[in-house]
């Protein structure tokens, strides 16, 4: 495919604070990728994090970025795309931000249908704070906040979603690039709300789930899987101790986005009538509002 | 009922319908009020409810007057009674010489201890015309139309209410209850004549009038602004607002999005305004402590937010239904850190349609957070307003150092985004131009908007926030005085209390006393040199209160220096009565604090 973007358009000057052999700079080069494939400019997009490392990373590109609260990116990401339809939208943000301090985010975002895209860099643990258990913790995870190790079950972020009513729902790994981007291209593609759960090591604080541990049990959907078959996607989703499967596990391509359905924006986008009304008032258009309170 | 010869008067009464939730005591009293504003006549409307849909005492309270009417006025000359229960709860209230109107089946209400309280009672069969129609249901209507004729006020007013009530349900359900309220109109006339000395007149050729309660004119004033979103989630007293925008119609293209919490609606307004589009959220006290880390990003990241916060009684879930003004210090105060904040707090309705484009000016010009703070009798009581009082002509959309992507397209320089100027303001622009890529960080960061920790760089970043609070003191609003100058007591107020407070010191000026009163409406940053000055011409000042601790009171004492006199706090929930204000004043002060 041929476009008008090289993938340098998106570097940026900041300093780069993650550690050596991060999973995030697999995250960054791939989304980097899967945006100048797609031929997405850096102004046409808009990247919303959360907070802990790999929500750094809109600062580690240069795009249209909003580097939000732990937990909020997905409501800040909904508000963006309803007042402007043209952005593209992408969240990036942790375990912690998505499953566990904006789970309720997490939830709506997949029922509601946004054509927003969400990467979860999905490390198992906190690690900006230095290590504590996270919500995707296996049992048994020893950390700071969790010395006897963990007695919480894990959450299944693929199984949540299917639940909640998600559209597309994609799992990927940091030790893979090519499959990441391929994967996140896919998932901008979608049109809906788009979850990518990356399995991402974090060298630093998760001494369980490394590199190694996730190579040992991850493998590619068969070429004949068919991920618009419920039944099989809901099969997969609980797939985790020994085999975790990597790629597009289920979609539905057949329900309308959120903003399609939002009748007053066939007007008009928010950003565009608020321009209109910038360069030219239309106060008489108020008149008939007022005969209501007569 | 009563026929003894009391006080009369023309168009100047006070009317209370008490009865149980969901017996359409709201509906009755909403309509009387739209058919005394239709009649020409200034009307001010007091919802008193619980927080429950079925059973539980509610009433409701409406003024009529010849003049505009900023408050209810304790005691009333007629009650409405549509449960039995009213009549005992509500005698506090009366008059000497006050009607009640209520059906002749309620045999065991004590007519001769009502007339011992100087009430005259007598009998309607109101029930027995509402069940001969078909619904005891319809006892609101009857009790209406009896009104109506006792008071002298033509039926065809309260009729066309009544018309357009049930003609959204059913054309059959419309002539039912007319027909109730012919026959019950036709009893009374003939039980009462012209016997009860307060009446209401029409007046002929008087100019059209809107019965508006805050909540509506922030919004109305809102969309005449520029809004264009919304995202709220439902809270008591708040939520009319973004039911009246959803109501909009479509072709506005107004975006209202009931969010999952108010952590998500404040999150989505905040994402909304950084494209560029003027975007808000409305909640009380609960919804905007969930709001107030989000509060501190608009702070940070210097996207503009507006949140209408309409007070309730607190703490918690507190007095769900029931006004206070307890929020001010927390308002001034919310989230971490220091950042500029611009809290505007309209007193009437008309000042609420203003600050509804006004706040979005100022969130624009100087790209802060501002807060709409209003509280539960502002939110929610109606009055009647001439036309011309909301003025979308009068709107101005001034959307300050705001770049349109036309703009940015013709940018001279590279574009910072956090650019360091005299004024602190750097100009924004909106994303989706090559030209100005924008990242804004909740961390703090240099003019680009990357992260930086550096100490020179946060000083500058703090000093250029902070700045944009001096430049905003230039269009800060002094507070407002009302009454003679050279008063000899002033009532220093906010908020909805400003009315209450106006009609007191009306009643104590006509009585041959001096009072004025002092409104505060931009109440952070708080304008110190205007206060001071007003402050220093007052004899006695007094601040009225909805609260326990006389938060103004506090705040001006905090920023000028200067102290009240006195503090006159209210804190059950319900709003002065211009009365208790005056007894207030003239006696010791209620709470006994003192700022």
């Amino acid at each position: 495919m041929v476009t008008r973007l090289d993938a340098k358009m998106f570097d940026s000057e900041a300093e780069n604070t993650w550690c050596p052999g991060c999973g995030d700079f697999a995250i960054l080069r791939s989304l980097k990728m899967a945006l100048t494939d797609l031929d997405i400019a850096p102004h046409e997009a808009l990247v919303v994090s959360g907070i802990g490392c790999g929500s750094k990373l809109p600062d580690y590109m240069h795009v249209n970025g909003y580097m939000t609260m732990h937990g909020r990116p997905l409501p800040v990401a909904t508000g963006a795309k309803l007042a402007n339809p043209d952005l593209q939208v992408i969240v990036v943000d942790g375990d912690g931000d998505a499953y566990g301090i904006g789970g309720n985010h997490f939830l709506h975002s997949c029922r509601r249908n946004p054509n927003i895209t969400h990467i979860v860099e999905d490390n198992q643990i906190y690690g900006l704070t230095k290590g504590q258990y996270s919500p995707t913790s296996d049992l048994g995870f020893v950390t700071t906040t969790s010395p006897d190790g963990a007695i919480e079950r894990s959450l299944l972020p693929v199984a949540v979603a299917i639940a909640a009513g998600a559209t597309f729902i994609a799992r990927t790994f940091a030790g893979d690039p090519r499959h990441m981007a391929a994967v996140i291209a896919e998932a901008i593609k979608h049109q809906g709300y788009s979850l990518v759960d990356v399995l991402q090591p974090c060298v630093t604080f998760n001494r369980v789930n490394t590199y190694d541990w996730y190579r040992q049990r991850v493998y590619k959907l068969e070429d004949d899987y068919d991920p618009t078959d419920l039944d099989a996607a809901r099969a997969r989703a609980y797939e985790w101790a020994d085999r975790i499967p990597l790629g597009v596990i289920y979609r539905n391509d057949e329900v309308q986005t959120y903003e399609e359905q939002v009748l007053p924006l066939k007007a008009g986008s928010p950003l565009a009538s608020t321009l209109k009304l910038q360069a030219e008032p239309a106060p008489g258009q108020y008149e008939p509002l007022k005969e209501q309170f007569l | 009922m009563i026929v003894e010869m009391a006080p009369q008067s023309t168009n100047d009464l006070s009317i209370m319908i008490g009865g149980d939730a969901g017996q359409g005591v709201e509906s009755s009293g909403a309509g009387f009020a739209l058919a005394l504003a239709r009649a020409g006549l200034h009307v001010f409307a007091l919802q008193d409810y619980r927080s429950r849909i079925r059973g539980g005492h509610n009433f409701y309270q409406v003024r009529v007057g010849e003049r505009p009417l900023y408050s209810h006025r304790d005691p009333v000359e007629l009650l409405l009674a549509l449960t039995p229960q009213s009549i005992p709860l509500h005698l506090h209230n009366m008059q000497e010489g006050a009607a009640v109107i209520f059906p002749q089946k309620w045999e065991d209400v004590d007519v001769s201890h009502l007339t011992k309280h100087g009430l005259k009672v007598d009998r309607l069969p109101l029930m027995e015309i509402a069940e001969r129609h078909g619904s005891r249901l319809m006892l609101n209507t009857a009790v209406l139309a009896a009104a109506s004729a006792l008071t002298g006020f033509p039926l065809k007013y309260m009729e066309q209410v009544i018309r357009e009530n049930f003609g959204r349900k059913s054309e059959e359900l419309a002539d039912t209850n007319a027909a109730v309220a012919q026959e019950a109109y036709d009893v009374t006339l003939d039980h009462f004549g012209d016997s009860f000395p307060h009446r209401i007149k029409p007046i002929e050729g008087a100019p059209k009038r809107m019965l508006m309660h805050g909540n509506e004119a922030i919004a109305f004033g809102a969309l005449a602004g520029g809004c264009r979103f919304i995202s709220a989630y439902p809270m008591t007293p708040a939520t009319s607002i973004i039911e009246w925008l959803s109501a909009v119609p479509d072709d506005y293209g107004m975006v209202t999005k009931h969010a999952e919490d108010e952590i998500a609606a404040v999150c989505m307004a905040l994402g909304a305004s950084y494209t560029g589009a003027r975007a808000m959220t409305a909640t009380s006290g609960g919804g905007f402590s969930l709001m107030v880390e989000a509060m501190g990003l608009s702070g940070m990241t210097e996207v503009p937010l507006v949140i209408v916060e309409a007070q309730r009684g607190g703490p918690s879930t507190g007095l769900p239904t029931r006004t206070e003004q307890s929020d001010l210090l927390f308002m001034v105060h919310a989230s971490q850190g220091e950042f500029p904040r611009i809290i505007t707090a309209p007193g009437t309705i008309e000042q609420c349609f203003e600050a509804g484009w006004r706040a979005f000016n100022l969130a624009d010009k100087y790209q802060c957070p501002v807060v709409v703070a209003t509280d539960q009798a502002l939110a929610a009581n109606l009055r009647s307003l001439d036309m011309d009082t909301v003025d979308p002509e009068a709107v101005e959309i001034d959307r300050g150092a705001t770049l349109t992507p036309d703009d940015v397209d013709t940018l001279s320089e590279e574009y910072r985004r956090f650019r360091f100027s005299d004024d602190g303001i750097s100009p924004r622009a909106m994303p989706g131009r090559e030209t100005a890529v924008l990242t804004v960080p909740s961390d703090e960061h240099d003019e680009h908007g990357h992260i930086n920790e550096e100490p020179e760089v946060r000083i500058r970043m703090m000093q250029k926030r902070m700045q944009k609070l001096k430049t905003a003191e230039a269009e800060i609003k002094p507070p407002l005085l009302y009454g003679p100058e050279d008063a000899d007591l002033t009532l220093v107020t906010w908020g909805s209390t400003t009315g209450n407070c106006l009609d007191a010191a009306d009643e104590i000026n006509a009585a041959g006393g001096s009072a004025n009163v002092l409104q505060f409406i931009d109440i952070w940053p708080m304008p110190v040199d205007p206060v001071r000055h007003a402050l220093d011409r007052c004899r006695r000042k007094v601040a009225v209160e909805q609260n326990y601790t006389g938060q103004l009171a506090l705040l001006i004492r905090m920023t000028t220096g200067v102290a009240m006199d006195d503090v006159l706090t209210k804190y059950d929930g319900r709003p002065f009565s211009p009365r208790e204000i005056i007894e207030g004043v003239g006696m010791e002060v209620a709470s006994g604090n003192k700022a």
